[in-house]
């Protein structure tokens, strides 16, 4: 596992060369030739913007006494245009870890499977599981080495390994933080007041799937971009399971039931004369 | 058969990589060592050519710390072992970059063995002349673990074993004499292993004792006392031997 420095030389790539010494066997990064012109950061951000389709989607996982909570939504949307009501943002990286999609849809199922195969060459190798920090770590470090072209990757890592429940939040610029407490997302903030709320070590797991429910609801009530069914998964000692899928437009109907109106006066038929 | 000893990619007719074997002989010329696993101690002992007068004894440290909880000690070729050590360092430190962890005992053996393998496979290049014994305590289970790599590439994991000079005989008086030990037992077994081939005394030997603590090299005057103290119990044996007869 040397340290693949190629990352580093992003801005810089028109010369090529990278230090042998440090990439030797070990596969580099690609780079590619960046034109030349006078605003290089702007150049970067437009071409992001370009290449991003918006992070509409409501992602949030916490950490509580038994074990790790994830949820998301399932809305896919392009601009003003809803491209798909079943996306499933939770991807099952390997039976006792789980990742979160949010950002560029192809790029975070890639990567999340590529982290997948890490994992288990790490197990074969090493005849233990990686660890959460290890597994995050890994998606990190290639994440930071494609820095500046273009990725968009906001993800969570949730596990469960020797240590405990594990929670990462890892990014597509290359940050990594270790937390008890994440929502990724247009609708996050959304999901943030309901969870903040709420949150409290001590709940049982149906509780808290409850909470991760109400706040994925919740931010897809308000947020436009955040739709369609609410996934909620538990991480335990034993790995995941999927607790459940409930559509939010059905939610919205058991939280807030519809009062039969009053009658005041009731329509009848004529007699017919 | 001179024919195949030149490049080192090609196997003889009979199926042989001469230059390995030839790496091997090195390593029996090297000085003597000597690894003993105990149930929370491990220990390493080395052969200490005697001091050339004017040379600065604390530069040639011969049993050295890969990372906190890892040690090796080796025989054979010691400029080659001076560049697998600082790989192997490297490798220490950049695993606990990119996982966030320690290395284990087995994956740092399998990095050297690994790094000794590929200089048997590389055109122009020869292999390193030494074998290693690697110590040091698993950090997530605490199980302590004692490790043998060699030229050739291969490596295993060990209660005892010696290697370099003699390391045959030394070998044969640890299956003989090997027990589950701890602490200062597992420390006297190591050392009287040392001594069958050994000139006795302190300052013949360098002795490094790993507990979960880290490693602690003893000084001179440490050894001398546990060396007299072998003498001593061996002597009784003799005598005790010696003194049932006398009655018949």
């Amino acid at each position: 596992m040397k340290l693949n420095f190629s990352g580093l030389e992003s801005s810089a790539p028109l010369y090529g060369g990278s230090n042998e010494l440090l990439c030797d066997g070990f596969s580099a990064a690609p780079s590619f030739d960046l034109p030349v012109t006078s605003d290089f950061d702007g150049f970067q951000k437009n071409s992001i913007q370009m290449v991003k389709p918006a992070k509409g989607t409501t992602t949030l996982a916490f950490i509580f006494k038994e074990g790790v909570m994830v949820a998301a939504d399932s809305r896919a949307s392009m601009g003003g245009y809803i491209s798909s009501q079943s996306v499933k943002k939770i991807i099952e990286i390997n039976p006792y870890m789980l990742g979160t999609m949010a950002g560029g849809a192809a790029d975070c199922q890639f990567w999340h499977r590529n982290l997948g195969i890490k994992c288990r060459l790490h197990e074969l190798a090493n005849k233990r599981r990686i660890s959460v920090t290890g597994a995050s770590k890994l998606l990190a470090n290639i994440l930071y080495s494609y820095r500046g072209m273009g990725l968009s990757v906001g993800t969570m890592i949730a596990g469960w390994d020797e240590k405990g429940p594990g929670l990462y939040y890892v990014d597509s610029e290359g940050g990594r933080l270790k937390g008890t407490k994440f929502s990724v997302g247009s609708g996050s903030p959304y999901a943030y007041g309901v969870l903040d709320s709420g949150y409290k070590y001590d709940l049982t797991v149906d509780e808290a799937a409850e909470l991760a429910r109400r706040a994925i609801y919740h931010a897809t009530f308000r947020d436009g971009a955040s739709g369609g069914v609410a996934s909620v998964y538990h991480v335990g000692p034993n790995g995941w399971t999927k607790l459940s899928g409930d559509d939010v437009g059905e939610l919205h109907y058991s939280y807030y039931p519809v009062e039969p109106a009053v009658v005041e006066q009731e329509m009848t038929e004529a007699v017919a004369a | 058969m001179a024919r195949y000893d030149r490049a080192i990619t090609v196997f003889s007719p009979d199926g042989h990589l001469f230059q390995v074997e030839y790496a091997l002989e090195a390593v029996r010329k090297g000085n003597a060592a000597v690894g003993v696993r105990g149930t929370d101690t491990i220990v390493l002992g080395v052969e200490k050519k005697s001091t050339v007068k004017l040379q600065d004894s604390r530069s040639v440290r011969k049993i050295v710390t890969l990372d906190d909880h890892i040690a090796l000690a080796c025989a054979g070729l010691k400029a080659d072992a001076r560049v697998l050590i600082n790989r192997a360092r490297i490798e220490c430190q950049s695993h606990r970059l990119t996982v966030e962890d320690p290395v284990t005992v087995e994956y740092i053996t399998r990095y050297i063995a690994g790094l000794q393998q590929k200089y048997t496979q590389s055109g122009g290049v020869r292999p390193f002349g030494l074998s290693t014994l690697i110590v040091g305590f698993d950090p997530y289970t605490g199980v302590p673990a004692l490790y043998q790599t060699d030229p050739s590439g291969t490596f295993s994991a060990w209660k005892a074993n010696a290697t370099g000079r003699n390391s045959n005989s030394m070998r044969e008086f640890l299956e003989k004499n090997y027990k589950e030990t701890s602490g200062q037992e597992t420390v006297k077994l190591a050392i009287r292993a040392l001594l069958e081939v050994v000139e006795s005394g302190g300052k013949n030997i360098e002795v490094g004792v790993m507990t979960k603590e880290g490693l602690k090299q003893l000084e001179e005057d440490e050894i001398d006392t546990i060396v007299a103290e072998i003498e001593a119990e061996k002597a009784a044996a003799e005598a005790a031997k010696k003194a049932p007869s006398k009655q018949t």
